[in-house]
């Protein structure tokens, strides 16, 4: 079972690429929702059935999976974007730089002192590259929706971290993460709407210029 | 034996009837009749047929771009495995020399491109190898891999060494190699998310637009040496996605070729499906095809 989920953290991986690649808010908005999903099961297959962990399983399928995609999306409907015109770099050197960031990724989980059924693993790997993937989604592009999408996939991230330690990590912390999360994204979605009716765009960086009233 | 002579009889004979697969495909998914499946091999014995025109502007270059990339492509698919066949030239190392004979071919393509003074011409010709600039990586991702997985420098015991075992232990390593030589496929070949075969607006082609000024038999060799180079390509994806072994030679003849039928059915319909893309967009993608290779050499490596 545990190669198996070694598979899907590859997936969560891939997922990572795609997000960075492509310009579709859409896309991208599906992309961290499949994601999600895939997060979602891996708990499942490492550890033993239990009450706990079908809830575990169950409320982060629903939300990641469900409920924060359809509220990103309601805000990209509302505020009428498709898609990323002009990130601050581009989707290539965007998409190599999260390469750079997996390989080393792999090399700093190495040198980690980690505990010896966790390191031929791929958890703690996945979990820094999709941090950095995160990092780079935040800060590379320029409008608001798409920095909520990479403050999810830094979560996601955290939450691989945090599947090792399932067993010792209680589930009010879960789930308080979980609602954090919530919360946030339900912020985001009042600004960008704040911000799309002041400027008529999302664009963040139009935040930093000040006028003169 | 027998197996040698159905191996070079397959090598020379098959690589047309996959292009009138491809076509026959496409016409189905459009709801027309189409070509017949034979339609290659018509167009090339007419074309053999015919007397050559030389503008008197070209040099020995022009003529040897078509001469010298069909002899290169030879060469290099004498070093392909077919199947679970073990290849007819096989050394260590030899996929160094697999991957460069392709780019002494295109070397000779563009330079008798160029060679013309075309202005059309030379476009293709920056297009081609701009592209295979980005193409080449993803190619040595894919071959470094299989070199670690199977501990081997030869193309030989690299592409006869996926069986469903190695299927079993490394699924996903796998799926992102053939991923990634899939789509290095369909842009070393021209194919359509890259360029449009049968396209006739110079400005859009990348592949076809080199070799306007060629004619008659010079021409045929190109149209061949490009159905080869697809067949080539073809067999190292086939041997990569089968895992299942007979042990039987002429059982395992049989599960090839329907394997490569298969696989010129599956280029049709991702040639049916797609349109082409942009020009920018043709790096994009071809980056990622080289972070999924680059990032399958992690997995194995790491």
């Amino acid at each position: 079972m545990i190669t198996f989920a070694d598979q899907l953290l590859v997936l969560v991986m891939l997922i990572n690429f795609i997000m960075l690649g492509t310009s579709r808010l859409a896309f991208a908005i599906r992309a961290v929702a499949v994601q999600g999903v895939v997060l979602g099961i891996i708990p499942g297959l490492l550890h033993q059935f239990s009450g706990h962990l079908l809830m575990i399983t169950a409320s982060i399928i629903l939300a990641k999976g469900v409920v924060i995609p359809w509220m990103i999306n309601d805000a990209v409907r509302k505020a009428q974007i498709r898609r990323e015109v002009e990130p601050f770099i581009d989707y290539v050197p965007t998409l190599l730089l999260g390469a750079v960031f997996t390989a080393l990724a792999f090399v700093f989980a190495q040198r980690l002192p980690l505990a010896p059924e966790h390191r031929e693993l791929l958890f703690v790997p996945a979990s820094i590259a999709t941090l950095m993937t995160g990092f780079l989604i935040l800060t590379t592009r320029r409008k608001a929706i798409s920095q909520v999408i990479g403050y999810l996939v830094l979560e996601n991230g955290i939450f691989i971290f945090g599947l090792l330690l399932t067993d010792a990590m209680p589930f009010m912390v879960e789930a308080g993460a979980l609602l954090d999360l919530l919360v946030g994204i339900f912020v985001m979605g009042i600004v960008i709407n704040h911000i799309n009716r002041e400027f008529s765009s999302v664009d963040t960086s139009r935040l930093q210029a000040l006028r003169e009233e | 034996m027998v197996s040698s002579v159905i191996h070079v009889v397959l090598l020379l004979v098959m690589p047309p009837l996959l292009l009138g697969v491809i076509n026959k495909t496409k016409a189905a998914f459009a709801g027309r009749k189409g070509a017949p499946i034979l339609q290659p091999y018509y167009d090339l014995a007419r074309l053999l047929q015919k007397g050559s025109v030389f503008s008197t502007t070209t040099t020995w270059v022009f003529r040897a771009g078509p001469v010298v990339t069909l002899a290169a492509t030879l060469l290099a698919a004498l070093m392909v495995p077919l199947g679970n066949h073990p290849a007819l030239i096989s050394f260590p190392g030899d996929m160094l020399l697999f991957a460069y004979l392709f780019g002494l071919a295109r070397f000779f393509t563009t330079s008798a491109a160029l060679d013309t003074g075309s202005s059309f011409e030379g476009m293709g010709a920056a297009r081609e190898v701009t592209y295979a600039c980005l193409v080449e990586p993803t190619l040595f991702f894919v071959l470094i891999t299989l070199a670690r997985m199977s501990k081997s420098l030869s193309l030989g015991t690299m592409f006869t060494y996926p069986s469903l075992q190695v299927w079993l232990t490394s699924g996903a390593v796998m799926l992102l190699l053939s991923n990634a030589l899939f789509i290095a496929l369909l842009a070393e070949n021209c194919r359509i998310p890259f360029d449009d075969p049968n396209t006739h607006l110079e400005l859009t082609m990348i592949h076809e637009v080199m070799v306007l000024d060629h004619s008659g038999p010079a021409f045929g060799m190109i149209l061949y040496g490009a159905a080869l180079k697809l067949f080539v390509l073809g067999a190292l994806f086939t041997n990569l996605i089968l895992p299942f072994k007979t042990g039987n030679p002429l059982p395992d003849w049989g599960i090839f070729i329907v394997a490569m039928l298969y696989l010129a059915v599956l280029i049709g319909v991702v040639e049916s499906v797609m349109a082409r893309l942009r020009l920018v967009r043709i790096p994009q993608l071809l980056v990622a095809a080289t972070i999924l290779s680059a990032f399958a050499m992690l997995l194995i490596v790491r």
